[in-house]
């Protein structure tokens, strides 16, 4: 195995000699994905209580005073909607975890400025979507160790794909 | 030593030259001449337009993508679709390729741009992107297809056209650097076992991919049908994941992190994951399943009268080649084989045809698709009966096409 030591100044591509090593520093400005057990959730916290003026700020025109609203996607309601006619998939009735909503408003929201918010501001407005689907409560204080902890009511609804499936499978 | 022939290039450069500044000269005499010297011959002429640096289509051809009236740009939905009718053989042209972005097309300048690989890896590596195009690479035919393509005909209700209903499936030649040799540079350890590969617009668009797909014949591409990707399909960069749906090619690529498990982006929890009745979702639908359409005649065409007519369109299949096309013109009664035109190559578009005498009564025209697996595109109902109408993504089902009496083609999976 390789190591850094001895090889600074030549950290290419072995085969070809192409590309550097990144820095520590260059490194920790991409590596933003957050994983399902809170791997590269950074320090920080909220609570839907703080959360609900950057909410009431930012999000609320996409998404409606109460986030079941839109016209952007509809982040609430929609509890046992799925195995029916008309399902409504939001952060409460789909989403298996609250990691990913972390992840995606950190990377992606608001959309029209997105890179804006405070770390405290992402956990802030976490707990208050997730507030407004009563996943959490309004004081509850999300960080690091408790945001991962989040059970999504939808945690199970996942199964891996069976395809081909048309025509059906014959039972054994 | 120089070549012979160069010599002779030089002077017969030189000679057109020379000539260019007489035909110059003789240009301006003519345009001097008033017009009504020429009315005496009826078979007078001027020459055409001079050579242009970058090429246009003729001012005659109008056909376009189709940008759907509720889509502002740039909406997290954007998307615009191939005119599938309009194109010919198996390549997309690069300005009619169908897009589909979640936060607009960004505009990048590749001489600023890197491409960084890390996460479980002995060597973590930032590649700038003339070093990408440095290494050894690789140009293949592939399809791409968004997995919403076709959402509109889970129902009855279904779409007017071909574009609104399947354009968003496209194909290109794509030219870039396999991932494989990439992964390899870097050293993946053994407990990396998935990827996640992530885009440089706005909303930083990631998805994961299994590592055994990226060791496979995933591209990170530079080129698209021999000029650079344009900025709507990925400058400078993008991944090319052959076969599967068209979400996890990632646009715009700047990183891949070699990870233990997937990620569980938005993109692939809450949107690209297909609920079935009992209210569970499939994950990970990755597979583009065999696909064909009649791409002409279809929808929106009117045919003038009885007689011949040479039934075309296209079939794919994200698990290989196809290996057969079947067409039926009365509804799927009776099926007979089209023409595979080569080249009918794994995963991508392949041109199929079948001549055709229309007697002028009403009929339905459709095909189905089989690939090297033996697997046979089914009936829009029969995945319906399977997967319920609330899937969304993946409907491969077979299109009806619905030619009445006075020519009009309408969609036949309709009422």
């Amino acid at each position: 195995m390789l190591t850094a030591c001895g090889v600074v100044s030549s950290a290419q591509s072995p085969t070809y000699g192409l590309g550097h090593t990144p820095t520590p520093d260059q490194l920790k400005k991409v590596d933003i994905e957050i994983l399902p057990d809170g791997r590269g959730l950074p320090p920080g916290s909220g609570t839907a209580a703080t959360g609900k003026q950057v909410y009431t700020a930012k999000c609320l025109t996409c998404h409606g005073p109460s986030g079941a609203e839109g016209p952007q996607d509809i982040l609430a309601g929609g509890k046992g909607t799925l195995a029916t006619p008309k399902p409504l998939k939001t952060v409460g009735s789909y989403w298996p975890y609250a990691t990913t909503l972390w992840d995606y408003i950190r990377r992606a929201m608001p959309f029209d400025h997105p890179g804006t918010l405070t770390t405290d501001d992402i956990y802030s407005v976490s707990a208050y979507v997730l507030f407004l689907n009563h996943i959490v409560g309004e004081q509850d204080v999300l960080n690091q160790t408790t945001l991962p902890r989040v059970q999504m009511p939808n945690r199970n609804g996942f199964v891996s794909d069976p395809r081909p499936d048309v025509p059906p499978k014959k039972q054994p | 030593m120089e070549p012979e022939h160069s010599t002779v290039g030089r002077r017969s450069r030189r000679w057109f030259l020379g000539l260019g500044a007489a035909w110059s000269a003789a240009l301006a005499a003519c345009r001097s001449k008033p017009s009504s010297d020429t009315s005496a011959f009826p078979d007078a002429r001027v020459p055409g337009a001079p050579i242009r640096p970058y090429g246009e289509r003729s001012s005659f051809e109008h056909s376009h993508r189709l940008i759907r009236s509720d889509t502002r740009v740039p909406l997290e939905e954007a998307s615009s679709q191939t005119p599938l009718h309009d194109t010919y053989g198996i390549i997309t042209p690069s300005s009619l390729h169908f897009e589909r972005h979640h936060s607009g097309v960004p505009q990048i300048d590749p001489a600023t741009h890197t491409l960084t690989i890390h996460g479980l890896v002995e060597r973590p590596l930032v590649l700038t992107v003339d070093e990408v195009r440095r290494l050894p690479s690789v140009s293949r035919i592939h399809f791409v297809e968004c997995s919403g393509n076709s959402s509109s005909e889970w129902r009855s209700s279904g779409a007017t056209d071909l574009q609104r209903a399947h354009g968003l499936t496209s194909c290109s030649e794509w030219t870039g650097v396999s991932l494989a040799l990439l992964l390899k540079e870097c050293g993946v350890k053994p407990e990396g076992t998935w990827i996640l590969a992530e885009g440089g617009d706005s909303g930083r668009h990631d998805r994961s991919l299994p590592i055994s797909k990226a060791m496979d014949d995933v591209l990170v591409a530079y080129a698209q049908n021999g000029e650079p990707i344009r900025p709507e399909q990925g400058y400078p960069m993008r991944l090319l994941v052959p076969g599967w749906e068209g979400n996890v090619n990632v646009k715009w690529l700047r990183r891949i992190k070699v990870i233990d498990q997937p990620a569980m982006t938005r993109e692939e929890t809450s949107k690209y994951t297909d609920l079935m009745p009992d209210g569970t979702a499939r994950q990970f639908t990755f597979y583009m399943e065999a696909k064909s359409l009649i791409t002409r005649p279809s929808s929106g065409d009117t045919l003038p009268g009885p007689g011949f007519y040479e039934v075309t369109g296209l079939a794919w299949s994200g698990h290989g080649a196809i290996t057969r096309v079947e067409v039926t013109a009365d509804g799927g009664k009776t099926w007979t084989d089209a023409q595979l035109q080569t080249p009918i190559l794994p995963k991508a578009h392949t041109r199929f045809r079948w001549p055709w005498q229309w007697d002028g009564s009403e009929a339905v025209l459709a095909s189905r698709a089989t690939d090297e697996t033996g697997y046979t595109q089914p009936r829009v109902a029969a995945l319906v009966a399977v997967r319920g109408v609330n899937s969304n993504y993946h409907n491969n089902g077979v299109q009806l096409w619905k030619v009445a009496a006075d020519g009009t083609v309408t969609n036949g999976n309709r009422g």
